[in-house]
């Protein structure tokens, strides 16, 4: 064995993203028409189950600190490039402001100060990623639901988008930045936060600072990082791809429950 | 006219004396199927799509949580042997290496070139994460369905009671011995034993039907954070979310050794007559030797 050394992980979130649309490619040669059927048909069947499954809004499971896990690896980007960030990290988000509009009655523009003075939420929960891993953390954040509550959702609203400012596709009109959205149904469960601290400290730049979402009963990739600006609205066509995400627009599920 | 029937008359009953009248019974139901060949496709999805997606984090682990530098059970990787630069497949058992270049971790493609990857390219589902999930769990949600429409015709019709459970005299050591001395012989059934299955064919059917398959399911719904929200006891049934993903794979892999042995059996037994009851449900019953 000392004659080898150990390279790379055969596979990481990356090259997923590089076979990912040459994988559709390759399936053309079946009826792509009832294939996608098909595979929707599951996708469907999971949310309406797994929705019945949740109608009474339990829990997540939480751990004590001694379950937690010693190690916590980042999921996607681990520092977003471009200046604008860099401007953030270096002055410790003192000029960072998160956006709330939409449909909402009352638009927010809050400081880190001001979000991190309303009531918060800390929960010791697993971290489930969509490629099989698992880790144990703690969370410390403001429900979501409280944050909507101050802006007051109009009646029509539906979707929570959640923009994010690391541009993972540099495109000339900006589209290429990651997003995510959930639904209220999610949005509003008491778990639901936006966190600003991990593991008892500030929220790392590898892990979203200085806010990242924690949607706990969706996989890895729901849970968006350094989010600016959330958006409240009745549809998500007319977003980027249209498809709630920016893995959505690129074939992944927009429901992640499993 | 009249002497060729004579010489024929008494050469009748001989005949019959060294090769009776094969039997054709009836043996498999249209439930049943239909049922084992959308079984048969729906297994074939999940294992390539399954391995797919093992492909993704290749190493298993025990308790709730596992990643890049946790301990691992079980584990393949690709590493690069210095002197050569040729890449290594190497699989991890408890602690244990070994190296399985060509087979795990490491495969050679058409051209001859290595390609890294935990299961060879040849054996998973083409495409991307996205794809691999959605075929897995769609073809779970048809597993499911296909494997409820089969329970309530096997409860409902007597399937289970008179085919499959054992009775208490086949289950007894100088049968079950008996039973296994005809397997390793490849023996084949024949009179009325081949009128029903035996006694080790039955408890296989039973126990991926009862076991096997509820397991798969129960340690998929595990791994799912919206189920274990609801239902938070399934973590505590299997020892943890990677627990359940350990147990997962090891019983996709006794399902795999049952179907390789299935397969080899209804080649053995009798191809043509075990595909043609598998498919028209007729089954030709051998006389009984000697007779």
């Amino acid at each position: 064995m000392s004659l080898i050394t150990r390279r790379s992980l055969i596979a990481g979130g990356s090259a997923a993203a590089a076979t990912l649309v040459s994988g559709c490619d390759q399936n053309s040669l079946l009826n792509e028409q009832l294939l996608r059927q098909i595979l929707d048909f599951g996708q469907l069947m999971s949310l309406h189950a797994q929705r019945l499954l949740l109608s009474g809004q339990p829990l997540v499971r939480e751990y004590t600190e001694a379950e937690m896990s010693p190690d916590f690896p980042p999921n996607g980007t681990e520092r977003p490039s471009g200046i604008a960030y860099f401007r953030h990290m270096i002055s410790n988000f003192a000029d960072f402001r998160l956006t709330v509009d939409g449909m909402v009655h009352k638009p927010l523009s809050l400081t880190l100060d001001e979000i991190k003075a309303m009531p918060s939420r800390t929960q010791i929960t697993m971290h489930n990623c969509d490629e099989g891993w698992s880790a144990i953390g703690k969370w410390t954040g403001v429900p979501l639901a409280h944050l909507l509550q101050t802006a007051e959702l109009m009646p029509q609203a539906r979707y929570i988008v959640f923009h994010c400012m690391d541009e993972m596709v540099r495109t000339p009109d900006n589209s290429g930045f990651y997003y995510e959205s959930i639904d209220l149904f999610d949005a509003m469960h008491p778990q639901t936060i936006l966190a600003y601290v991990m593991n008892g400290k500030a929220l790392p730049v590898a892990h979203g600072a200085p806010l990242r979402l924690r949607v706990e009963r969706q996989v890895g990739y729901k849970h968006a990082k350094y989010i600016n600006r959330i958006e409240v609205t009745d549809r998500l066509s007319h977003i980027a791809g249209g498809r709630g995400g920016f893995w959505e627009d690129r074939g992944y599920q927009w429901y992640a429950g499993l | 006219m009249a002497s060729s029937e004579t010489t024929i008359e008494p050469n009748a009953p001989a005949q019959q004396a060294v090769a009776p009248q094969r039997e054709v019974m009836y043996r498999h139901t249209v439930a049943v199927r239909l049922t084992h060949w959308i079984n048969a496709l729906i297994i074939v999805l999940l294992l390539i799509s399954g391995l797919r997606l093992f492909n993704y984090h290749p190493a298993l682990y025990w308790g709730d949580y596992g990643y890049n530098g946790v301990p691992s059970l079980f584990s393949i990787a690709a590493l690069e042997d210095i002197d050569t630069d040729e890449p290594v497949g190497v699989t991890t058992i408890m602690g244990h290496n070994f190296i399985t270049t060509g087979v795990l971790g490491v495969a050679y493609d058409l051209q001859g070139e290595p390609v890294a990857g935990a299961f060879p390219k040849w054996l998973i589902l083409p495409g991307g994460l996205a794809l691999a999930r959605d075929v897995h769990f769609a073809a779970a949600w048809l597993l499911v369905l296909n494997g409820l429409a089969y329970l309530l015709f096997g409860l409902f019709t007597g399937h289970f009671r008179r085919n499959l459970v054992p009775s208490g005299a086949e289950l007894r050591p100088r049968h079950m011995l008996a039973d296994i001395w005809n397997h390793v012989r490849l023996r084949r059934q024949r009179g009325a034993a081949a009128r029903h299955y035996n006694v080790l064919q039955k408890l296989a059917y039973v126990i991926v039907v009862f076991v096997l398959l509820p397991v798969m399911v129960l340690t998929g719904l595990t791994m799912s954070p919206a189920v274990t929200a609801a239902v938070p006891f399934l973590f505590d049934m299997f020892g943890g979310r990677q627990s359940a993903r350990t147990i997962h794979f090891l019983v996709a892999n006794l399902l795999v050794l049952f179907v390789l042995i299935h397969i080899v059996q209804a080649i053995v037994t009798g191809m043509f007559n075990n595909m043609r009851s598998m498919i028209t449900g007729r089954y030709v019953v051998l006389p009984e030797e000697g007779k």
